[in-house]
């Protein structure tokens, strides 16, 4: 139980998909501008990581690995992940018609989105059980939706303030980013330290 | 050969299933969408304006779908030439689209008006309108910081010296100018009507002359000259009634003569 909570925590804080792995960093610059959208985008990716690891894991576990497959991983990962998305979609729009609607073109955008990719790669990789590979699909997809939210509200704070004309645009917000990034780099070793070091 | 073929046929396995899944849910779970819908969203011209009252051209479609009493002849930028097209989709009676531009009542720009301070705040007119109704010394005339010409979603309004300048041919008529000026400047007329007041100040005219020297001073030179009686002078303010200004023989003869010049033709 304290293996799950400590894989939960650390992959909301410190492990955090956008702000220390950086991967699916292209939401997280273009979806972040307002807190409903980011929001929206966060839930869809937390739901798309959980639906995706409870796929990917079991085709690693009984036909990639007893065939001596694992290279293939990364491709069939990608074919499986594509058209889980578009079912998610078929099923939405069919049975919960407001949710489609909410979630919009970023169901579609989850695709492509490499932060999907990485956490089913990763599960993998570090040798995680059935249960910790879920546990840590959340906790990574809530880091998403935390990271989103943070930096929603620094841009929001930004949209009001004097910025120099040569900084406007994107260039702030590559360095709020980053600053953001940063921050998250303080939170190292806390969760470890939480737990008596397990 | 063998090592290809065992990597080969999972894949292909994988994805046929896939596929296979896709294939049946889709065909399980199809949403009916209404036939009509894409052929009438063709019709659209997709500027989604929001003239019509409508969250964009994919919203007025769906209303027209759903609502068989939505008129045809909402959609403004398309004009009449849209308004026949839908009416041919949907079988019913159209009647034509007033093609109507958006003008700026006030043309007391920089050289015309003088600042009463230096403003240094956020490009927003809405936000300079907050500090004594602007830096201008009019304050009915055009705060001229853009905001009418960053919403305009066609970029047909530009500042040109302090005072926003709509551009006639550019223009579409959507009105979300008009919507978001905060003095209330921009009016929508039928593009067939050519004689505008550009000035929106209804103080007295010693006063208006001191603020502006091309602001209206209710002089009723224009009313008198006037021959259809279109134009009275309500509040300080002369203002030109379209039902009665009709193209004169004449045309032209209140702008030229207005001692102010603020009587302008487009």
């Amino acid at each position: 139980m304290t293996k799950l909570i400590i894989i939960l925590l650390s992959a909301v804080f410190i492990n955090n998909y956008v702000l220390s792995k950086f991967l699916g960093i292209c939401p997280f610059l273009g979806v972040s501008k307002k807190l409903d959208s980011a929001t929206g985008m966060s839930l869809a990716v937390i739901f798309v990581m959980l639906m995706a690891t409870a796929v990917t894991f079991p085709i690693q576990k009984y036909i990639l690995d007893p065939n001596n497959l694992g290279y293939l991983q990364t491709i069939v990962f990608i074919l499986v992940i594509a058209s889980l998305v578009q079912l998610v979609e078929i099923i939405l729009k069919k049975y919960l018609p407001s949710l489609h609607k909410s979630l919009g073109v970023y169901l579609p955008l989850i695709t492509t989105n490499c932060a999907v990719l990485g956490v089913t790669i990763l599960n993998i990789n570090e040798n995680y059980t059935f249960i910790e590979a879920m546990v840590n699909s959340l906790g990574s997809g809530l880091g998403f939706f935390l990271a989103m939210v943070m930096f929603s509200g620094v841009r929001s704070t930004m949209e009001g303030s004097d910025i120099p004309e040569s900084f406007r645009g994107l260039p702030i917000t590559l360095i709020a980013a980053s600053i953001t990034s940063l921050s998250f780099m303080g939170l190292g070793g806390v969760i470890e330290n939480l737990f008596g070091g397990v | 050969m063998s090592d290809i073929l065992t990597a080969v046929i999972p894949v292909v396995i994988i994805a046929v299933i896939c596929g296979a899944v896709l294939v049946i849910a889709s065909k399980l779970m199809a949403v009916k969408q209404d036939e009509k819908f894409p052929a009438i969203r063709e019709c659209l011209p997709g500027a989604n304006c929001g003239a019509c009252g409508f969250a964009g051209c994919d919203g007025y479609a769906k209303a027209l779908c759903d609502d068989p009493k939505t008129p045809v002849n909402l959609c403004i930028p398309g004009s009449s030439a849209v308004a026949k097209k839908l009416s041919d989709v949907l079988g019913v009676e159209c009647s034509d689209v007033k093609k109507q531009i958006a003008v700026v009542h006030c043309s007391g720009d920089c050289s015309k008006t003088q600042d009463k301070y230096i403003y240094q705040g956020i490009e927003n007119c809405q936000a300079a309108k907050l500090m004594y109704g602007g830096k201008g010394s009019c304050t009915y005339g055009c705060l001229g910081l853009g905001d009418c010409a960053k919403a305009c979603p066609q970029n047909a309004i530009s500042v040109k010296n302090g005072v926003a300048v709509v551009d006639p041919k550019l223009c579409i008529g959507c009105g979300i100018c008009r919507n978001i000026c905060p003095n209330k400047l921009i009016f929508l007329t039928e593009s067939t009507q050519k004689a505008v007041i550009t000035c929106s100040n209804h103080d007295k005219g010693a006063v208006t002359r001191k603020l502006c020297s091309n602001g209206c001073i209710g002089c009723k030179k224009c009313e008198r000259i006037c021959k259809s009686n279109a134009i009275k002078v309500i509040d300080n303010l002369a203002v030109i009634d379209y039902n009665k200004c009709v193209d004169c023989d004449d045309f032209g003869v209140c702008a030229k003569n207005c001692t102010t010049g603020c009587i302008k033709t487009i």
